[in-house]
Parts: structure tokens; C-alpha cells; sequence
């Protein structure tokens, strides 16, 4: 077990982070396989968010140690931090696109900083990736201009622009109507098919985990308290976990 | 019942002291912080790449959208200071003076002070309420995220225009003052504009006009510097967003006019 997990492109040894007296994580270990998509669960506040946030580094641990691509993030220096996020793409909950910026600026804004390659290709690369999420025709509005779903399917165009391997989702589904959500849900499991990413989803959406992950992770008080795919969750006897698995039944 | 009262005159002496020491550690910790983000705004700012068309768009942003407000409160400056002054040494004998008194004011210590407390309302709220927004909806996390540094694409570069600006801004106020001081002048005396600006200009010389308008770059460097640092630091949603505005032009004015206090005994000390 300890061999296979080397070599993960990521990996959580016993992570803690408090702030204030609220301890959110407590000693957490996880590991992503490559191309395996993993969905963490629990309820809100319950730091899935953090979680995600100290794997790319905006946030810095209290204790533990978080390891992309086998490098300890908590010894890079800014730019070598910088250089590995390129390695990481992040569709953040509420989307976060910049509102200064149109749709097509939002996605393109990235691939201007870290591209060489020539203005067209890069547009050429931005067109195709809005096409990819359904927003070709949106390009020229600004983030207020679209709907919540929307603006997700943008942050997704913009969390993919560099190519990264690995993708960090957090509640991609949050806030938006079942139908939308269920598009999402749709467009992840093409990732996953297509392009082979590794992938964390944050979510407490249950019946979109079962869809698009491979693994999942349930949290509470800090800790995991169940692991495993969802036919292992189902057959878990744990009645906090079977609350969350049992709402599918 | 006295004891009672000792006690709790005790406890109000000890809460007061606490109070103090909470404001002063609060004070220091301030003082502390900003110098950490400025230590990586240098940082940020002369490490390549650099970012020039978003420096280029704060440029016209800061300068063109506070061009109209800076050159109305310079030209109501130079009409107040024509009428005030004009009453004053009517009484002494020296109205002859006028001319060169409006505009030794003006480009000495009205045009650029004027000018710095405009900017950092109009400016300092902007860019605190911006970058507050852009904080709490995770727009400066997604950047950094994206493997961009905020210092170098956000802060720098608001930062770098708010110097370059200030002084470009602070002529424009010197110019509007001085015209329309001479309008007011002229409305009650008529005078020519070439009379006005031959006398009024008659005994400026360089070091009148340079260090008082590049003193205001350093304006620049407080606003800008301040104004960021607010917003970067914005907690708590969109009251968060309303604190950090207010923050940013209180302590940005403040830091002016203090700054201005300073620069001035320096200019006399170094110039003249």
C-alpha cells in the first residue's frame, strides 16, 4: 500500500489548521492516484474549502504536510510556488471570475501571463475551451451579465486553460437549479474521461459525487470518518455516514 | 458597599488600561503589517515580468477619471484664495501683491495639497473598495491560484500610478487654480491675463514649482500604498468592503496631511 501511494500527485500527510479556537482540520491524510477523481464530502464548515485552499497553497497549515507532484508546497518560495499552480487548475465555489474583465478575458487571462505562444493560438485555445462549455456565444459579456451556472462554466474553461493535471472543484454545484447542476456534474465526467485529470471535489451534493468520483471521503470535525467508493460508504454502518449516503437510498 | 466601589473603580482603571495597551499593540501591529506589505510590494514590483498595459490602464484610470474633480477643487481654490486674499491686503496697502500672492500659494502648498486630498478620496476609495471586493468573492485568491502575483498584477501597479500620477494631477490643479484666480480677480478689477501671470510669476523660480509638485508623488506612494494594503487585508463580506473604504481614504488623508507636514520642513530645510 505504502509503495503504491508513491508517486501520487497528491499527497496530505496529517494535516491540521484552526483558526482561532475552531479547529477545522484534525490530522487529516489523503492521497490522489493519478487520473482518479476523489470527492470529500461532509457538512458545511466543516473545512472542505480549507482543504482545498492549503493543497494550492492560499492557505498555510498549522501542522502536516501537503505534497504536489512530490513536492512539499510549504518549502517553494512564491515563484516555484507560482511555476507548480500552473500545474493545478481551481474552479472556485462561487466562481470568481474577474469583473473587470469579459468572459473570454476571464478565461484568457491566465494563458497571458504563462503562454508564449502567439495572441491567435492563444485565442484560437480560448475559443475552444468556451466552446467546450457551452459558453462560445457569451464571450464578449462580462461575469454580471451571465447566470451562476454560467459563470461556473466559465471558471471551469478558465481552471483548464493551462492544461493542468490536476483540478480542485469546490461545491461546483452549490447554489445552482438540478438541471444545471446535473450539466455540471455531465461536464466533469467528460473531463475525466477525456483528459484523464486528477481530480478533488469538494461537494456535500451526494447524488453528484456518485456520478463523477471514484473515491470518496466523508468529514466531520475535522477528521475523515469514512473512505471508500460509494458501494463502500452504502455498506458503512457509521450513522452520521449513512445520513449523508442513506438520502440517495 | 466602599469596597464594592473600590472594586469596581479598580476594574474601570484596569479596563481603561487594557483599552490602551489593545489600541497601542493594535497601532504597532498596523504600523508592522503595512511595512511587511510594502517589503513585498518592492519585491513584487522589480521582479520581471512586469506588467505595463494593466500600469498603463491605472495610469488612465487614476489620472483621467480624478482630472475633473481635482481641477474643480483647484479652480474653487484659486477663486476663494483670489477673493480672501484680495479683502486682506486691500487693508495693507498691497493689492499689487495679488498675482503672486495666488499663485505662490497655489503652486507651493494649496494646488498640491489640494490635490492629495482629493486623490485619496476618489482613488483610496476606489482601490480599497475594489480590492475589498475582489478579496472577499476570492477574485485575488483565483489569481494567485492561477499562478499570478496579486502584488505585482494588482498592488504594483495601483501603487506605481498613484506616484506617477499625482504630480501630472497636481499641475493641472496649480493651472486651473491660477486661471480661475485670475477670472475672480478680474471680475472685480479688471486686469489682464498677461499682466496677472507677468506679475504673479515674476518671482517663481524652479525651486518654488519642483519640490512642492513632486512632493507630491510621495502623496502617491501613501495613497496608493495605504489604500491596497486595506484592501488587501478586507475580512467579513461587504461590510468588510465598506470598512476597508473607509480605512483607506481616512487613514490615506491622514497620512497626506501628516506627510505634508514633513516633506515641507524637509523642502525648507534642503532648498532654500
Amino acid at each position: 500500500m505504502e509503495s503504491a501511494e508513491v508517486g501520487n500527485p497528491v499527497e496530505v500527510d496529517n494535516l491540521s489548521k484552526a483558526f482561532g479556537k475552531q479547529k477545522v482540520l484534525d490530522g487529516v491524510n489523503l492521497h490522489v492516484a493519478s487520473g482518479e477523481t476523489l470527492a470529500v464530502l461532509g457538512r458545511s464548515g466543516t473545512g472542505k474549502s480549507v482543504l482545498l485552499k492549503l493543497l494550492i497553497g492560499l492557505q498555510k497549515p498549522d501542522s502536516g504536510r501537503v505534497s504536489i507532484h512530490g513536492k512539499d508546497i510549504a518549502t517553494l518560495d512564491v515563484p516555484r510556488l507560482n511555476e507548480l499552480r500552473l500545474s493545478i487548475g481551481f474552479l472556485f465555489q462561487q466562481a470568481a471570475l474577474y469583473d473587470s474583465l469579459s468572459v473570454e478575458d476571464n478565461v484568457a487571462f491566465p494563458l497571458r501571463r504563462h503562454s508564449s505562444d502567439p495572441l491567435e493560438k492563444q485565442q484560437q485555445k480560448v475559443r475552444g475551451l468556451l466552446e467546450s462549455v457551452g459558453m462560445q456565444d457569451h464571450g464578449h459579456k462580462m461575469p454580471s451579465e451571465i447566470s451562476g451556472g454560467m459563470q461556473k462554466r466559465v471558471g471551469l474553461a478558465r481552471a483548464l486553460v493551462l492544461d493542468p493535471d490536476i483540478l480542485l472543484f469546490d461545491e461546483p454545484t452549490a447554489g445552482l437549479d438540478p438541471i444545471t447542476a446535473a450539466e455540471i456534474d455531465d461536464l466533469m465526467v467528460e473531463l475525466r474521461e477525456k483528459r484523464k485529470l486528477t481530480a478533488i471535489v469538494v461537494t456535500h451534493d451526494i447524488r453528484g459525487a456518485r456520478t463523477f468520483a471514484h473515491r470518496l471521503v466523508l468529514l466531520r470535525d475535522g477528521k475523515i470518518v469514512a473512505e471508500g467508493s460509494f458501494a463502500d460508504l452504502q455498506k458503512n454502518d457509521d450513522r452520521f455516514v449513512q445520513q449523508f449516503v442513506g438520502s440517495l437510498s | 458597599m466602599e469596597i464594592a466601589a473600590g472594586n469596581v473603580g479598580r476594574k474601570t482603571a484596569g479596563g481603561r488600561q487594557g483599552a490602551a495597551w489593545r489600541t497601542a499593540a493594535g497601532f504597532f501591529d498596523w504600523f508592522g503589517e503595512i511595512a511587511a506589505f510594502c517589503g513585498r510590494l518592492v519585491r513584487s514590483a522589480v521582479r520581471p515580468p512586469y506588467e505595463w498595459r494593466e500600469l498603463l490602464r491605472q495610469c488612465d484610470r487614476i489620472g483621467s477619471l480624478s482630472l475633473p474633480l481635482v481641477a474643480l477643487a483647484g479652480a474653487a481654490t484659486g477663486v476663494v484664495l483670489s477673493l480672501e486674499t484680495r479683502d486682506s491686503l486691500s487693508r495693507f496697502g498691497a493689492k499689487t501683491m495679488l498675482p503672486a500672492v495666488i499663485v505662490f500659494s497655489i503652486l507651493k502648498e494649496s494646488g498640491p495639497i489640494i490635490t492629495g486630498l482629493v486623490v485619496s478620496g476618489r482613488v483610496g476609495a476606489g482601490i480599497g473598495a475594489e480590492l475589498g471586493s475582489m478579496k472577499v468573492t476570492e477574485q485575488i485568491d483565483a489569481m494567485e491560484a492561477s499562478g499570478v502575483d496579486p502584488f505585482r498584477y494588482l498592488v504594483a501597479t495601483r501603487v506605481l500610478a498613484c506616484i506617477l500620477m499625482l504630480p501630472l494631477l497636481t499641475l493641472a490643479a496649480d493651472f486651473c487654480g491660477i486661471l480661475l484666480g485670475w477670472v475672480a480677480n478680474n471680475l472685480q478689477e479688471p486686469i489682464s491675463i498677461r499682466y496677472f501671470f507677468q506679475s504673479g510669476f515674476r518671482n517663481v523660480d524652479f525651486s518654488d514649482f519642483l519640490p512642492s509638485t513632486f512632493k507630491t508623488a510621495v502623496y502617491g506612494l501613501i495613497i496608493g500604498a495605504i489604500a491596497c494594503f486595506e484592501g488587501m487585508r478586507t475580512k467579513g463580506g461587504t461590510e468588510g468592503v465598506g470598512r476597508s473604504t473607509t480605512h483607506s481614504v481616512v487613514l490615506a488623508s491622514l497620512f497626506v496631511i501628516l506627510a505634508d507636514v514633513l516633506l515641507v520642513r524637509l523642502i525648507l530645510a534642503f532648498w532654500n
